[in-house]
């Protein structure tokens, strides 16, 4: 399945996102398991902690990081890569 | 957190044995062969959570609730509660033998994060005389309350000769039930399980089917569901690094506060084992002797001092070496280069077990052999 930009994306709410002090990054917290993640992808899932779409995610990250010039490229990577690892739940719009 | 003088981090793991407490005799069990030694004097609540301030000061962030059975102990939910204040992820590591529907609940009150449960077999028979308790009826009652409660389930499933053959029918169980996660756990054997290390051997073609099962299943699967085939040390090619090296990760804490670095390490006689009661966690991870033996690669002997994979594997498990060749600094006996080698190879070769599976003919049912097997309950059966 293909994400597209009216795809409703949701954080998996069976991982914990927080961000962690001693390791100096955010963290996915799951079942035995930790994931550290970059700037980028703590960005992206944190926005993700509510229900988004692919759209309003790019737009919100090109407000924020107005220099950005493959931010479409580089959101929907992510995107998928989130999506195949399960940390995102992805549906399409009604 | 970096100690200004080592450059050693803290831990992210910590594993709580709660107790050694357990309903279950699994012949498998990984608590050390002197657990009833710690069965009495386990550390309060107060010392408890004093323990998860400490790891969590220093990092840790997932926190193994286990044991024994953890359920034993009264104040489970106060213990969870603070680690979740903390910010700890807790998992729960369990037979559910004793997890009613309502503690699920008070325990999804105080913040636990997720449950593992263990099973000994797919089926009633086979799970109970394993278990050496009746209890797999409790176990699928608990499972479902699991998931109607919202939590990750995580299915554990240690497998050996006497139930090997069940992969498929397991994992039937753990689709129904909606497993999130899958664990096919080749036994290791460490601790109370190194007793039974020749009656619970599998054959490597037993294994070999077993593998071939679990990649069919997930072939076919529809539903998401992780499924992990650990496969066993003796049969491998290659060593793992033991709880991904030596004081570099993972923080055990055991039910009468002795800290280690693995839930094996008890084993240690040799080295002074450090207790929380005495000394502070901080002070133990980077100051003790247990924790800073057999860090990093300075302590290694040849084969290992001079082996390329020795910063990918750390010369493989210290628990085992210590078991087979009666010194932990040498290499893993399981390591093909090891001048020990030839024990396990001796142990996995077909022709020299001596304990096949073997049905017998009964007219009541059918019984399994189970040899010179050792329950944990210390009763032998025949």
């Amino acid at each position: 399945m293909s994400i597209y930009l009216h795809s409703i994306i949701t954080r998996n709410s069976m991982y914990r996102f927080q961000w962690e002090e001693t390791q100096g990054c955010h963290v996915l917290l799951y079942p035995e398991g930790l994931v550290q993640l970059n700037q980028t992808a703590a960005t992206v899932l944190e926005l993700c902690g509510e229900e988004t779409t692919a759209a309003a995610l790019i737009e919100t990250l090109q407000e924020r990081y107005p220099q950005a010039d493959t931010l479409v490229e580089d959101v929907m990577s992510f995107l998928h890569e989130a999506r195949d690892e399960n940390w995102i739940v992805v549906r399409d719009t009604e | 957190m970096m100690s200004e003088e080592s450059g050693v981090s803290g831990p992210l793991w910590l594993l709580a044995e709660l107790t050694y407490r357990c309903p279950l005799q699994c012949p498998y069990c990984s608590n050390p062969s002197n657990y009833e030694e710690s069965l009495s004097h386990e550390l309060t609540t107060e010392e408890w959570i004093s323990a998860l301030r400490q790891a969590r000061a220093m990092g840790a962030v997932q926190l193994g609730l286990s044991g024994g059975e953890p359920c034993l102990r009264t104040d489970l939910e106060e213990i969870v509660a603070e680690a979740h204040k903390l910010g700890f992820y807790t998992n729960l590591i369990t037979s559910a033998y004793n997890l009613s529907s309502e503690r699920i609940s008070n325990l999804k009150e105080a913040g636990l994060d997720h449950i593992q449960v263990s099973i000994q077999g797919a089926d009633k028979r086979t799970n109970d005389l394993l278990a050496g308790t009746a209890c797999f009826d409790r176990k699928i009652a608990a499972l479902y309350h699991i998931k109607e409660q919202g939590y990750p389930l995580v299915f554990n499933f240690v497998v050996h000769r006497f139930n090997i053959h069940q992969v498929w029918d397991l994992l039937t169980l753990a689709n129904m039930v909606e497993a999130d996660f899958v664990e096919v756990a080749n036994c290791q054997y460490h601790g109370f399980a190194f007793l039974n290390k020749e009656a619970l051997l599998p054959t490597p073609l037993q294994i070999r089917q077993a593998e071939e099962e679990v990649a069919r299943f997930r072939s076919q699967l529809s539903r998401k569901m992780e499924i992990f085939f650990v496969v066993p040390d003796y049969f491998e090619e290659h060593i793992s690094p033991c709880v991904n090296g030596w004081g570099t990760t993972m923080v055990n804490v055991s039910p009468n506060g002795r800290v280690l670095p693995c839930h094996g390490a008890g084993e240690m006689k040799h080295l002074p084992i450090p207790n929380i009661r005495e000394q502070s966690l901080q002070d133990i991870w980077y100051h003790s002797t247990l924790f800073n033996q057999y860090r990093g690669t300075s302590w290694m002997k040849e084969p290992c001092a001079s082996c390329p994979e020795k910063e990918k594997d750390f010369g493989g498990c210290r628990c085992q070496a210590l078991a087979w060749t009666q010194d932990a600094a040498n290499t893993d006996p399981c390591c093909p280069k090891s001048p020990h080698h030839g024990l396990i190879e001796k142990l996995v070769d077909p022709a020299s077990q001596r304990q096949p599976l073997v049905q017998l003919r009964n007219t009541r049912g059918t019984k399994m052999e189970f040899g010179e097997l050792v329950f944990r309950g210390a009763a032998k059966a025949t």
